[in-house]
């Protein structure tokens, strides 16, 4: 079978869109930066977890160190197990602090990550003890609300 | 006045069996297809010319609509975020936009004008001519001949041309973006980074695409393949093919998007 013109811009058409869609992957997506390879597993229980979903980014210092790998629920505790997928080159020390934090005020929310003192680090399959819940708007309102409430109702009876 | 009604009646019932009969055909005409792609696929040279025509002769409209529409949405967009100080989530409006829906979708639309006539128009007159007749004579089977290797050129043809669209897109907001507004580069494409998914977007954005090739393909091929033999005919038909596949895409579109943001 002879070689045409059409076979060679046919060829370029096929390579220019395998290019561009390898182009939307690192350079639009986060191709690069979610398969940061090995990654190591750690879980951690909740009361409350807010918004949090799955692929929510996981922090320490502002840094994204992992990502948010699945959230069950375990009805014999009631709390909510949080699977966390942390990046192997940053190793925590076990009693880190695992709190659930909003970027910005009405922003996404993720998980942040306190390190602890421990000399020892956390491994596969860890999970972490210290946990904070995330804050919900309402409850802090309401609690607020009441502190306001009985705040007044002791000024009256001291008066 | 009863016989008027039951006229009226009778012209509806007439005309959604008349669909139903077409749909039907319609789909046996795409099993058909799919049963004779391993024929054609013996002469892959059928299907490599096919691509040429549908999709390298359709890089020049893609290619420029995406980066005006790019442009476009970067204006836009700019025009609004920037009132809530915002502006550099620019890349992300951009870029999610793009890939999600208008790559996919305003590839599909202008793939329906800009190869899908011609694909109808071509097929039609070969049947006006008696050109698939010839071929049934000659034991050729005009579906292993003509049809399959159009079909398999614009599935193929589809999710390239609608990555290229994103692509360029992308870019075209990003050169109205950074140099001319003069939103900071980093934060144009970090952002971006960050809040578009390989998978959730991306290869959603490939499958919808994909999706669409078939859809639009099918419409045109069958549209000229079902075409009166005449040049009314034939003229008919390539209005309905892009009627039609332009309701298919954003009828798929709606459908295949509920299904991908209920995670």
């Amino acid at each position: 079978m002879e070689r045409t013109t059409m076979d060679l811009w046919v060829g370029i058409f096929a390579v220019a869109g395998a290019a561009a869609l390898f182009g939307l992957a690192l350079k639009v997506g986060n191709l690069t930066s979610s398969s940061v390879g090995e990654t190591y597993t750690v879980t951690a229980a909740f009361e409350n977890i807010g918004g949090l979903k799955p692929r929510a980014p996981v922090k320490s210092a502002g840094v994204v160190v992992g990502r948010v790998d699945n959230i069950q629920f375990d009805s014999k505790t009631f709390e909510a197990n949080v699977t966390l997928k942390v990046d192997k080159r940053y190793p925590f020390p076990k009693d880190t602090f695992a709190n659930i934090y909003t970027a910005g005020l009405l922003g996404e929310q993720y998980v942040g990550l306190e390190a602890g003192g421990d000399e020892q680090s956390l491994k596969d399959g860890d999970k972490i003890s210290h946990t904070q819940d995330a804050v919900v708007l309402e409850k802090m309102i309401s609690q607020f609300l009441y502190n306001k409430a009985s705040e007044s109702g002791d000024s009256k009876k001291a008066e | 006045m009863l016989k008027r009604l039951a006229e009226v009646l009778r012209g509806m019932g007439h005309r959604i069996i008349d669909r139903i009969w077409r749909l039907g055909s319609g789909a046996r005409f795409f099993l058909y297809t799919l049963i004779y792609s391993g024929e054609s696929f013996r002469r892959i040279h059928l299907t490599i010319r096919e691509i040429y025509f549908t999709g390298v002769m359709s890089l020049l409209i893609i290619l420029v609509s995406a980066f005006f529409v790019g442009m476009v949405l970067a204006l836009q967009g700019y025009n609004t975020l920037q009132k809530y100080g915002s502006s550099e989530a620019i890349g992300v409006l951009v870029a999610l936009s793009l890939v999600r829906e208008l790559g996919p979708v305003v590839t599909a639309l202008l793939f329906a004008g800009r190869a899908g006539t011609a694909i109808t128009a071509e097929i039609g007159l070969m049947k006006t001519t008696e050109q698939l007749s010839a071929m049934e004579m000659m034991a050729v089977s005009p579906i292993a001949r003509v049809v399959a290797p159009r079909f398999w050129a614009g599935v193929v043809s589809m999710p390239l041309l609608a990555a290229l669209f994103s692509m360029v897109g992308v870019l075209g907001g990003y050169i109205v973006a950074v140099p001319v507004i003069g939103v900071d580069n980093g934060a144009f494409w970090s952002q971006m980074q960050a809040n578009v998914d390989f998978q959730a977007d991306i290869v959603n954005g490939v499958i919808k695409s994909v999706v669409f090739g078939v859809a639009c393909t099918m419409i045109a091929l069958f549209e000229g393949f079902d075409a009166p033999p005449t040049a009314e005919g034939v003229s008919r038909a390539t209005t309905r093919t892009v009627v039609n596949s332009s309701l298919a895409v954003l009828g798929l579109d709606f459908i295949l998007t509920s299904f991908m943001i209920v995670t």
